[in-house]
């Protein structure tokens, strides 16, 4: 039956998130937005104490989709920077046997705050994630890797500051093309994995971005996600490069969910500071009596709205462990576009409030274009979506 | 619990009537559009399929289903692909039956439901559209005044569809200011129905102007009696089937031009694989999808018979901007070939302008 009622227990997950994002990230959200090199230590700490309660698992379901947009509708680089599991996490979810999921996260919760993170992109190639360069070279029980792996998000939490890990994609076989390419697990600590540049940015500035060099990086051969085996290429495409997208699958509409939360809170802002202005929205009348002001307004509205359904459905799939791809890149690509359209027109209409730094939407501008940029760029993804109408295969629709 | 999956009840309807409108509709839309006529026996057939006279209740007659928004939204979204003239034509009886069955007074179910539950087409009609600009459903020019215990209509309507053949008209009326709905029988003095009109789009159906010259109607006509209707209501189940048609309209465009891009080849290739294009059909199928489902939302908050104006206006417009989009693309898409009229994607672009302008002439 089609419906749209929260259950009881998704609409506590929204008021305990949101609780949070109100009472613990606003109030610090332009803070750690202007002091990039400090961290958020007691707020990482608290979260950290009610891991439990608070679900930083997120887990793969509906709530967690509800509870993401809450969180980022608080702080988008905060909430990134909090202790978890994260990409690497995803990866392990998505790609790992039931031994390695125990090995690498059983003891997740136990100790200090963790985090993990994923190295795919390198400086040549970011969208282009076949064209990986790095290398995996087993030698006897042990896998070798080398290589430059650029823009890891929470890489240095989790590889510096905490006993975390990272997913790590390189080749095994560059004769092999995409066949090759598989993924491994690195844990902190390992010698050989350093991380270097930490990047300055745009927008989520609370978030460390940061280069991770692999020099004769030596992990046991169990580190592997997937087989090792390599397939020569056939049309289908290969399995080391299916496993990497269906990492994406169940990653897009995480972050379409990401896109939301900071999309509606400059839709939050607007309307208030519209209503104190005593402007009100006037739903139901005929265009010719709208204002410019509320066309502008319920433009973005129906726009989040519908970014919302999208990213909805395809955590609908997914939690019922069907495929996905294509709804996840259309939620995806539809997000991101919407919540920088949102954030944009946002500054636009509140004015000289919008552009100064004394209030948070031109924060929440910068912040929101993340999300239509990784995991996919918004052209990335259209390009998946028009492959799957298509039914193209990419030799067909480059 | 949040579920975008149709009951199976939802999906064998829908099922009927996709194959109804591919089999049926989509063979003759062309003729029906360039000779304005619609063959009535395509019309029993749909009426056969007993979509609107399903939900009257068994004490009129009826077979007493559930009336669901979503439902309608699914049948009109289905019917659209098919055809929006036809679409129009055959779901419009529900402008009069919908409304006496949600808020009419008892003697109105009574007096009107039981002719629409037979087997051949029982027209029936609304007159909202005004033909002035700046129409504003809200504040109508066409006014009611209680007179001597009846009611006196006098104004100008337009885009009334099947007004020439309409046993009963549902006209809206300002009444104190405030929009009412009162139920105009055919023959009545003071009732004149104009030619018809000659559209843009939606050729095939007829449409026509009516003029209220002072008629006189009883007290007891007015919807929903005393208590009169809820006419927010009215719109919003307006705009979630105008919004439901849209998509299916945008649908027909979209899927009939991705297929001829994987067709057509340029410079050796189908112009698909090229990116130009590709991303156009891309946001296409992203759209009406998207689409869809804040349109869903609207309608699900009105079967819970909760206030829906905010949802229902949102996904209206909303819809308004998508199915130009889409079916402007479409002809684009198909280049020179787009604008001929060999191909169906000018009379969905025609068809698609007018749902800004389609206020209260469709509903669920």
């Amino acid at each position: 039956m089609i419906d749209f009622e929260l259950t009881p227990e998704q609409k506590e997950a929204i008021a305990a998130a949101h609780k949070i994002a109100e009472e613990m990230l606003r109030p610090i959200s332009r803070y750690y937005d202007e002091h990039e090199d400090e961290s958020p230590k007691e707020l990482i700490d608290k979260m950290w104490e009610g891991r439990r309660e608070g679900g930083l698992m997120a887990g793969l379901d509906m709530a967690a989709a509800l509870r993401t947009e809450e969180m980022f509708w608080g702080d988008a680089g905060l909430t990134l920077a909090l202790p978890s599991p994260g990409l690497g996490g995803a990866a392990i979810f998505a790609t790992g046997t039931p031994e390695q999921l125990q090995r690498f996260l059983g003891n997740y919760n136990e100790g200090g705050p963790k985090w993990g993170a994923m190295a795919m992109t390198e400086t040549s190639c970011g969208s282009d994630t076949a064209a990986i360069q790095a290398t995996a070279v087993l030698d006897g029980n042990e896998w070798v890797i080398n290589g430059e792996k650029i823009f890891i998000t929470s890489g240095k939490r989790a590889m510096e500051d905490s006993p975390g890990l990272v997913v790590v994609w390189a080749t095994v076989d560059k004769s092999a093309g995409r066949a090759g390419m598989k993924s491994f697990v690195v844990p902190a600590g390992t010698p050989g994995a350093k991380v270097e540049k930490k990047e300055k940015k745009l927008g989520i500035r609370a978030s460390d971005t940061v280069t991770i060099v692999f020099d004769n990086c030596r992990i046991p051969f169990e580190n592997i996600l997937g087989s090792p085996e390599v397939r020569k290429i056939d049309k289908t495409g290969t399995a080391g490069f299916k496993k990497a997208m269906a990492t994406f699958d169940a990653t897009r509409p995480f972050i379409a969910a990401q896109a939301l939360g900071v999309g509606r809170a400059a839709l939050d802002f607007v309307r208030e500071a519209l209503e104190k202005e005593g402007v009100k929205i006037r739903y139901g009348l005929p265009r010719n009596k709208l204002t410019a002001l509320e066309r502008d307004f319920m433009e973005m509205e129906s726009n989040y709205k519908a970014a919302k359904l999208l990213t909805l459905r395809s955590f609908s799939l997914m939690s019922q462990m069907l495929p996905n791809s294509l709804e996840a890149s259309m939620a995806k690509a539809k997000a991101g576009l919407a919540v920088t359209k949102i954030t944009q027109k946002a500054v636009e209409i509140m004015g000289p409030l919008g552009y100064s730094r004394k209030l948070l939407l031109e924060k929440w501008m910068r912040d929101g274009k993340i999300n239509d940029i990784f995991e996919g760029t918004g052209q990335i993804n259209m390009l998946v979506v028009a492959r799957r109408i298509l039914d193209f295969s990419r030799d067909q629709l480059k | 619990m949040i579920s975008f999956s149709p009951t199976e009840e939802q999906q064998m309807i829908v099922t009927m009537v996709k194959q109804f409108a591919n089999d049926e509709m989509r063979k003759i839309y062309r003729e029906c559009d360039e000779s304005g006529e619609i063959p009535s026996r395509i019309i029993d057939t749909a009426w056969g399929l007993g979509l609107v006279s399903t939900s009257i209740p068994e004490e009129h007659g009826g077979l007493g289903g559930e009336h669901s928004a979503i439902t309608g939204a699914l049948i009109a979204e289905e019917l659209a692909w098919g055809d929006l003239s036809m679409t129009m034509h055959i779901l419009c009886p529900a402008l009069v039956v919908y409304p006496v069955l949600e808020m009419g007074t008892e003697e109105q179910k009574k007096k009107y439901l039981p002719a629409f539950c037979g087997d051949k087409f029982k027209t029936a009609t609304a007159a909202l559209i005004e033909p002035r600009f700046g129409f504003d459903p809200y504040s109508l020019s066409t006014t009611a005044t209680l007179k001597d215990g009846s009611y006196v209509l006098k104004g100008e309507k337009c885009y009334v569809p099947l007004a020439a053949d309409a046993d009963v008209l549902l006209v809206y009326a300002a009444e104190k200011g405030k929009s009412q709905g009162f139920i105009v029988e055919k023959g009545i003095k003071g009732l004149e129905i104009g030619e018809r009109e000659k559209n843009m789009g939606i050729k095939a159906l007829a449409t026509y102007e009516v003029s209220l010259k002072g008629c006189n109607i009883p007290k007891e006509n007015r919807l929903g009696g005393d208590k009169g209707c809820d006419f927010e209501r009215i719109m919003d189940c307006s705009r979630v089937a105008l919004s439901a048609m849209a998509v299916g309209v945008a649908r027909a465009a979209y899927e009939y031009s991705r297929d001829y891009a994987k067709e057509r080849v340029a410079f050796g290739e189908p112009i698909a694989s090229r990116q130009a294009i590709a991303f156009m059909l891309a946001e296409m199928a992203i759209e009406v999808d998207a689409s869809r489902l804040v349109n869903w939302e609207a309608a699900w908050k009105l079967d819970k018979k909760e206030t829906a104006t905010k949802e229902a206006s949102l996904a209206k417009t909303y819809c308004d901007d998508m199915v130009l989009m889409v079916t402007d693309r479409a002809v684009q898409i198909l280049g020179g070939h787009g604008y001929i009229r060999e191909h169906p994607v000018e009379l969905w672009l025609r068809n698609g302008r007018g749902f800004v302008t389609f206020d209260g002439m469709a509903t669920v």
